[in-house]
């Protein structure tokens, strides 16, 4: 495929004596929304976590085959995991603001990055706000606790969070699926806005929700990658039976 | 239907004899050492050096000795337990040998306050040749507060919600950035609790200071940390049970005892104070 | 709010207008060449109809990726299964421009029979209705499209009249005339089905906007 940002290759995974994720390749485009669905418990949040090596957090993990980052494996013991996190935002299931004040949350990412500069700090928080869609709500109480925000707008803010230290990729892991339908669309709508300088890799259960804003759609299934094409296929005429009765809800 | 109404009003009403009986037990005995202590409670008394064979004067370097190796026994369980704690929660892996360190100190917070004592006289006194003196004693109940201090700062550490770390993480921050900016501040609080209600038992302790460097009777107060020191729980021990004139010094062991409970009751309260800030900041 | 799904549906509006332009041109040019007995332009129509089918497909396929991806509820599904039977019929319409291109080739050679007065009128009912229909779908205007069902009267009484006058002036009278003058009534035909399209197109053009449906219900109009 064209463009690929991310690559897997024969990638496993492996938490104690469970197989998570199976062999699994595939090209991730950039500037594109991917899309994960499949069945809870079929590895597609295991395979978010390896982008970003947040796995690594977790003990008793074996990992074998590549996951190539612009062409280079970050699973290499030479690459700095604190230097892959950076290129690879999240943005996790339930929205997890800091408790500190809508600015400071913001601004963290900088400052742990050794960023001081204040006037710099304060233009980047006001963009990376504009660029998650939350600045006209926050602009007038930037120093109140994150706390006092709704959960969609909390989400946003998670989001400029991550926007702030200007990642290349941003991983969702199932970013709406505490919100109402309200904040949900507007998180789409986000996503859809946020693609042309991003690369998204967006897990979700939804997969009407999927379907409204990947442009490609991996479906995986008992840590196997089963179908992975564009999602104007998946959605209409998937290649295999199993996705077919998946996405129509004959099972899972 | 009515059967287990009455069971439902006779079990409720039990139970409230229980408590009604755990907090007459504490007020009666509250009620005796204030009624009985108060009078004696005086500037003079705080301030003076005891005189006459402890029949007079005041109980102030068994004030100062308590103040003295409480101090000590923070600067030894503090920056021990916490690191302790952040090491165990934060960086150790789950394994069995985790688990066995972890349930060993659990245990050892339950081991009896005279074993310590002894403890400290074989590897502190003997062992390193510090000799009976403040620090000796200091170090001593240093070591028996350090599980509470461990097992308190840990479960604060645990109440820290585990998004702050990963959300730290997945920003680029290094493991030691995420604990240091994203989660000690929100458990200190906690942990500090934990660490004061520790020490404010230590403080009250009389047997581990007993062979390591509590004085019977000295009129004076400790000039270093080599010197030995009058404690306030073991100047209490000694008028009531030790004194040839007991009758006599009874109302000096009733106002130590008040002294005694008044700083340990001022630690908790402070204890406490710290505990109901941490939940007004507290998160969600 | 602001929904990107609505770009999408922008899209598939524009293609619908293509498609309506597409249609229309067709009608046009096949009964230019019947004016004209150009048989060079009935071919040009006649081969077209390629770019009319190949957009049909295009447009259909658009039309299940949106269903598909993002599931659209009323007034959005509305828009969207109008839309693939507004296709469907304008595919048809401009079927039927290439049967009247195929009749501009049966006569191109022979004789005029007679000047063409009506059935240009005719043609030119058509088209504007075909034009109305997709107007006032793409402007979801109800008024509009009540006027196309009504004009369909219009149509099915100068296809009567043209019906009558080459029946009766023409074939009755000279049998040799009998080949070119059924020509002339198919072509009266079709423009006149042409018109029942556009009325179909109307009438679901008032189901979108309202889901009201006035198909068989004349007396709702």
């Amino acid at each position: 495929m064209e463009n690929a940002k991310i690559k897997a290759l024969d990638f496993n995974f492996y938490y104690g004596a469970h197989h998570v994720l199976k062999n699994v390749s595939a090209e991730v485009i950039a500037n594109k929304v991917t899309g994960i669905i499949g069945p809870s418990g079929c590895g597609k949040s295991t395979f978010l976590r390896s982008i970003n090596r947040m796995n690594d957090v977790i003990s008793d993990v074996k990992v074998e085959g590549k996951i190539l980052l612009d062409g280079k494996n970050i699973y290499d013991p030479e690459m700095d995991v604190v230097d892959i996190r950076r290129q690879v935002g999240m943005v996790f299931q339930k929205s997890n603001p800091f408790p500190k004040s809508i600015f400071d949350n913001v601004a963290y990412g900088l400052r742990i990055n050794g960023i001081k500069d204040k006037y710099f700090i304060q233009e980047r928080v006001e963009k990376s706000l504009k660029d998650a869609a939350l600045w006209g709500e926050v602009k007038d109480r930037l120093q109140k606790n994150a706390f006092e925000l709704s959960g969609g707008q909390q989400q946003r803010l998670c989001i400029a969070r991550t926007l702030a230290v200007e990642p290349e990729i941003l991983l969702m892991d199932e970013p709406a699926s505490a919100l109402d339908p309200t904040a949900t669309l507007k998180i789409e709508e986000l996503i859809h806005q946020l693609k042309s300088k991003y690369t998204i890799i967006i897990v979700t259960h939804n997969m009407q929700q999927a379907a409204r804003i990947s442009d490609y759609t991996a479906f995986f299934m008992l840590g196997e990658l089963v179908e992975y094409d564009l999602t104007s296929m998946i959605f209409t005429n998937p290649s295999k039976k199993i996705t077919e009765d998946y996405i129509t809800g004959r099972f899972g | 239907m009515k059967k287990r109404q009455l069971q439902e009003i006779l079990g409720f009403n039990l139970l409230r004899v229980c408590m009604v009986l755990v907090l007459l037990t504490l007020a009666f005995i509250l009620y005796d050492i204030i009624s009985k202590g108060a009078g004696k409670i005086s500037w003079e008394f705080l301030t003076a050096m005891p005189r006459n064979g402890m029949k007079e004067g005041g109980i102030l370097p068994a004030i100062v000795g308590t103040v003295l190796v409480t101090v000590i026994t923070a600067i030894l369980s503090i920056p021990f337990g916490m690191g302790a704690a952040i090491y165990l929660n934060e960086y150790a892996k789950d394994n069995n040998l985790t688990r066995l360190i972890r349930m060993s100190i659990r245990n050892l917070s339950g081991v009896p306050s005279i074993v310590y004592g002894l403890f400290g006289v074989i590897l502190f006194v003997q062992a390193m040749n510090i000799g009976t003196c403040v620090l000796s004693a200091g170090l001593t109940l240093g070591l028996m507060t350090l599980p509470w201090t461990i097992t308190a700062s840990e479960e604060a550490l645990k109440n820290v919600p585990n998004s702050f770390r990963e959300g730290a993480l997945a920003l680029g921050a290094t493991k030691w950035q995420a604990i240091r900016t994203n989660v000690l501040p929100y458990a200190i609080s906690g942990m500090l609790t934990g660490t004061i209600l520790g020490l404010s038992r230590a403080a009250g302790e009389t047997a581990p200071i007993l062979f390591t460097g509590a004085a019977f009777y000295l009129p004076f107060l400790p000039r270093s940390l080599f010197d030995q020191f009058m404690a306030l729980p073991y100047h209490l021990y000694i008028m009531s049970t030790q004194h040839h004139a007991i009758t006599q010094v009874r109302p000096i062991a009733y106002g130590t005892a008040l002294v005694l409970i008044t700083a340990v009751f001022a630690m908790n309260l402070f204890a406490t104070i710290l505990r109901y800030r941490l939940r007004k900041t507290k998160m969600e | 709010m602001q929904r990107h799904f609505d770009e999408e549906l922008k899209e598939l509006n524009q293609e619908i207008l293509k498609m309506g332009i597409l249609a229309e041109e067709s009608i046009q040019r096949s009964v230019e060449a019947l004016k004209n007995r150009d048989k060079k332009m009935a071919e040009a129509v006649i081969n077209e109809d390629a770019r009319v089918d190949q957009l049909e497909l295009d447009i259909d396929e658009k039309c299940i990726d949106l269903i598909a991806r993002y599931q659209p509820i009323a007034g959005d599904l509305r828009f969207i299964a109008i839309g693939m039977k507004l296709n469907a019929e304008l595919e048809r319409i401009a079927d039927i421009a290439v049967d009247i291109a195929q009749r501009v080739l049966e006569i191109a050679d022979k004789p005029q029979l007679k000047p063409l007065i009506d059935i240009p009128k005719l043609t030119t009912i058509a088209q504007n209705m075909v034009k109305m229909s997709v107007d006032a779908f793409l402007k979801k205007d109800v008024k509009l499209a009540k006027e196309v069902i009504l004009s369909d009267s219009d149509a099915d009484q100068l296809r009567n009249l043209i019906q009558r006058e080459l029946i009766e002036d023409y074939m009755a009278k000279d049998g040799s005339t009998a080949h070119r003058a059924i020509q002339y009534l198919l072509v009266a035909r079709f423009l006149e089905r042409i018109c029942d399209h556009a009325t179909n197109i109307a009438e679901d053009v008032i189901y979108m906007v309202h889901a009201e449906v006035v198909r068989h219900h004349p007396e709702k109009l």
